[in-house]
């Protein structure tokens, strides 16, 4: 042997490299985002100190992360429970359109005063939307075994448009001025907020989704079903599991999350849809899922991570007059480092012995 | 023929862009690795392209510039799939966010300028045959040089050494192993390479079909390529004529909104996205029928040297 190190697969994980790991990779992405905004000539300490203090410095800022986790966190936890049965729902952005345009629709045509009735319909019809629309791809993908990565996100583009035809077309709001957007949610279809702030009660909706996801994962049937089939298909086909049943399943509740996330972004926040309105968030997802190791409850913590760079980008692009396009490099740059990251989970670097 | 002509013309103008991107991925799909992350290499293409094109005033320069840039960065999509054998969805869609956000910040400053692109050169005789001449001989060199990409590739890739090698690798890696040749090298050059072209794809539609630099510019030109390498079964002449539906859908669609049609625009700009849908499910229905189709054998999983399959 004349390479002084080998690379050995490690048998099992030790338990800290499970955090360490992350972390790591986190650290790692920030220094490879601090050399590329040197090089933008941007001051790369006075970056982050204001991206930090616009997310995390005040009682405001950290409002506004939780903002920005909720629909995180739930679509996290929807592109998650997709990946874990290793199918690849990229539509998480479609899904959470489908989903706002379904509250919509239901405060156009439903002519509800109470509330709680409006927040059922509301909640009931975007589930149904979002998990339809990803319950399509799931048939393709369960029938004919098309690839779902493209059939989802083809269809991330055509729910945009059709967002964009109903906002430009029949729902646009007569007394805007010309601005494309749709009439204001009345208040009965708003979410209550927590005190002053932005919050809304969709923090308890993807707190409790995350609990039940981790129950469902952890103690029910179909939860272990999902694993089996996600680690050995074959194993899964062999143990009489129908895979066809899962796919199909797996996809409506992993659409209808995102769809409750779109509903929940549309009436406890932005209260109408103009376009650009879902922002990215079913893309943001993937990394959050991915960060979380397809955790539930880790997907929170993510979420209010991920939360708060979106809100630092925010930050940045006042501040620093860097466009937001920043934060999707540093995205990219995230995802990039947690993927070299797991190399090390599987492996050891073992120093040889010289003179062999 | 007079309204076919000018639809077929533009069909092979606006396929020029996603052939580019197609051939690039059967090049890395048939050595065994997939990169999703077309898309943002695209953008990136199309922004350096544009932006050294526009510092030099040279676009040739441009497209080289596209061309390393492509490669630099489907080099790191290599390091992460074949080095680090990391999972290959996820990281081709962290390429694409990568991509997509570096020519966004880059190239901020760059909208609205204007550049002096590569015209159209029509190929002396064959352009004067009646109805090919004008289809297929009067644009810009880069859509020939295409034509003669995708001859090169079918035979490269059929009928070479090296061709038998490429398959080789991404069919039965091991068996490359036990021949001597370095698998990871192999991955390594066909994923740069199918970056590089991706990237020119890209580069076209700045530098060559609008001679200007919008963000988002690809419009999931990208994603549609990986839907076409499943189409075209990993075949370059079926991409090709893949690559020029998708062009002769996206003109149709122009055309018709230009005839001031009542069908509102957003539900026109859908069809492509809809026809790519449609165009993998009528594929893949028939692969259910038993009818082989070319995805090689290894894509997608890393090749572990040490240990047994």
């Amino acid at each position: 042997m004349s390479a002084p190190f080998r690379v050995e697969r490690r048998l099992d994980c030790p338990a800290w490299l499970n955090w360490a790991i992350p972390a790591g990779a986190v650290a790692t992405a920030l220094l490879a985002g601090a050399l590329l905004l040197f090089f933008l000539g941007v001051s790369p300490g006075a970056a982050y100190k204001a991206m930090f203090k616009g997310a995390l410095g005040d009682a405001w800022g950290v409002s506004e992360t939780l903002v920005k986790a909720i629909p995180l966190t739930l679509a996290g936890l929807a592109v998650g429970l997709a990946f874990t049965m290793v199918v690849w729902n990229i539509g998480a952005e479609g899904q959470i359109v489908m989903g706002a345009l379904a509250a919509v629709a239901v405060v156009r045509y439903a002519f509800v005063d109470s509330a709680p009735v409006m927040f059922v319909l509301m909640f009931l019809a975007a589930a149904l939307s979002g998990g339809l629309w990803a319950g399509f791809a799931g048939y393709l993908k369960a029938r004919w075994n098309v690839n779902e990565t493209i059939t989802t996100l083809m269809m991330n583009y055509i729910a945009i448009l059709l967002a964009e035809y109903f906002i430009y077309g029949p729902w646009r709001d007569p007394s805007s001025l010309g601005f494309p957007m749709t009439a204001p949610f009345p208040d009965a279809a708003r979410l209550p907020v927590f005190g002053s702030t932005r919050v809304h009660v969709g923090l308890v909706i993807a707190v409790l989704l995350a609990v039940l996801f981790r129950v469902l994962y952890r103690w029910t049937r179909w939860g272990f079903e999902l694993r089996v089939i996600g680690n050995n298909p074959n194993a899964a086909r062999y143990a009489g599991i129908d895979y066809m049943k899962n796919i199909l399943l797996a996809m409506f509740v992993s659409g209808a999350v995102a769809g409750i996330a779109g509903m929940t972004e549309i009436a406890g926040l932005q209260g109408r849809i103009q376009p650009g309105f879902s922002g990215g968030y079913g893309f943001t997802a993937i990394i959050v899922a991915w960060l979380a190791r397809l955790n539930p409850l880790a997907t929170i913590l993510v979420s209010f991570l991920l939360g708060a760079l979106l809100v630092g980008g925010d930050t940045l692009q006042v501040v620093m007059r860097l466009p937001l396009a920043s934060v999707q490099v540093l995205q990219g740059l995230i995802l990039f480092c947690v993927l070299g990251g797991e190399f090390f989970r599987n492996y050891r670097i073992v120093r040889t012995g010289k003179g062999e | 023929m007079d309204i076919l002509v000018p639809i077929l013309t533009a069909a092979i103008r606006s396929g020029t862009p996603i052939l580019y991107a197609t051939l690039g991925e059967i090049l890395t799909e048939k050595a065994g690795v997939l990169n999703l992350g077309l898309e943002g290499l695209m953008l990136l293409g199309a922004f350096s392209g544009f932006s050294v094109t526009l510092a030099t005033g040279n676009p040739w320069l441009g497209l080289a510039a596209a061309v390393a840039a492509g490669m630099a960065v489907s080099a790191i999509h290599a390091f992460l799939c074949v080095t680090m054998k990391a999972n290959q969805v996820v990281s081709g869609l962290a390429i694409t966010m990568f991509g997509t956000g570096m020519s966004a910040l880059l190239g901020k400053g760059y909208v609205g300028e204007t550049i002096r692109g590569i015209g159209i050169m029509p190929v002396p005789v064959l352009g004067k045959i009646p109805v090919l001449g004008p289809v297929l001989f009067n644009h810009d060199p880069l859509v020939y040089a295409s034509y003669v990409l995708v001859g090169f590739l079918c035979w490269f890739i059929a009928s070479t050494r090296w061709g038998l090698t490429l398959r080789a690798v991404g069919e039965n890696p091991r068996a490359v192993d036990t021949a001597g040749l370095s698998v990871p090298r192999l991955r390594y050059a066909y994923t740069m390479a199918g970056g590089g072209l991706a990237a020119l794809g890209g580069a076209y539609l700045s530098v060559v079909y609008t001679q200007m630099w919008v963000e988002m510019m690809t419009a999931g030109r990208g994603w549609i390529a990986v839907a076409l390498v499943i189409f075209g079964i990993w075949n370059p002449l079926r991409a090709a004529l893949g690559s020029y539906l998708f062009g002769g859908v996206g003109a149709l669609q122009l055309r018709i909104q230009a005839a001031g049609t009542t069908v509102p625009a957003p539900l026109l700009l859908m069809l492509p996205y809809v026809l790519t849908i449609a165009v993998l499910v009528a594929i893949s229905v028939k692969k259910g029928r038993g009818i082989l189709l070319g995805a090689p054998a290894a894509l997608g999983q890393p090749f572990h040297r040490e240990e047994r399959d």
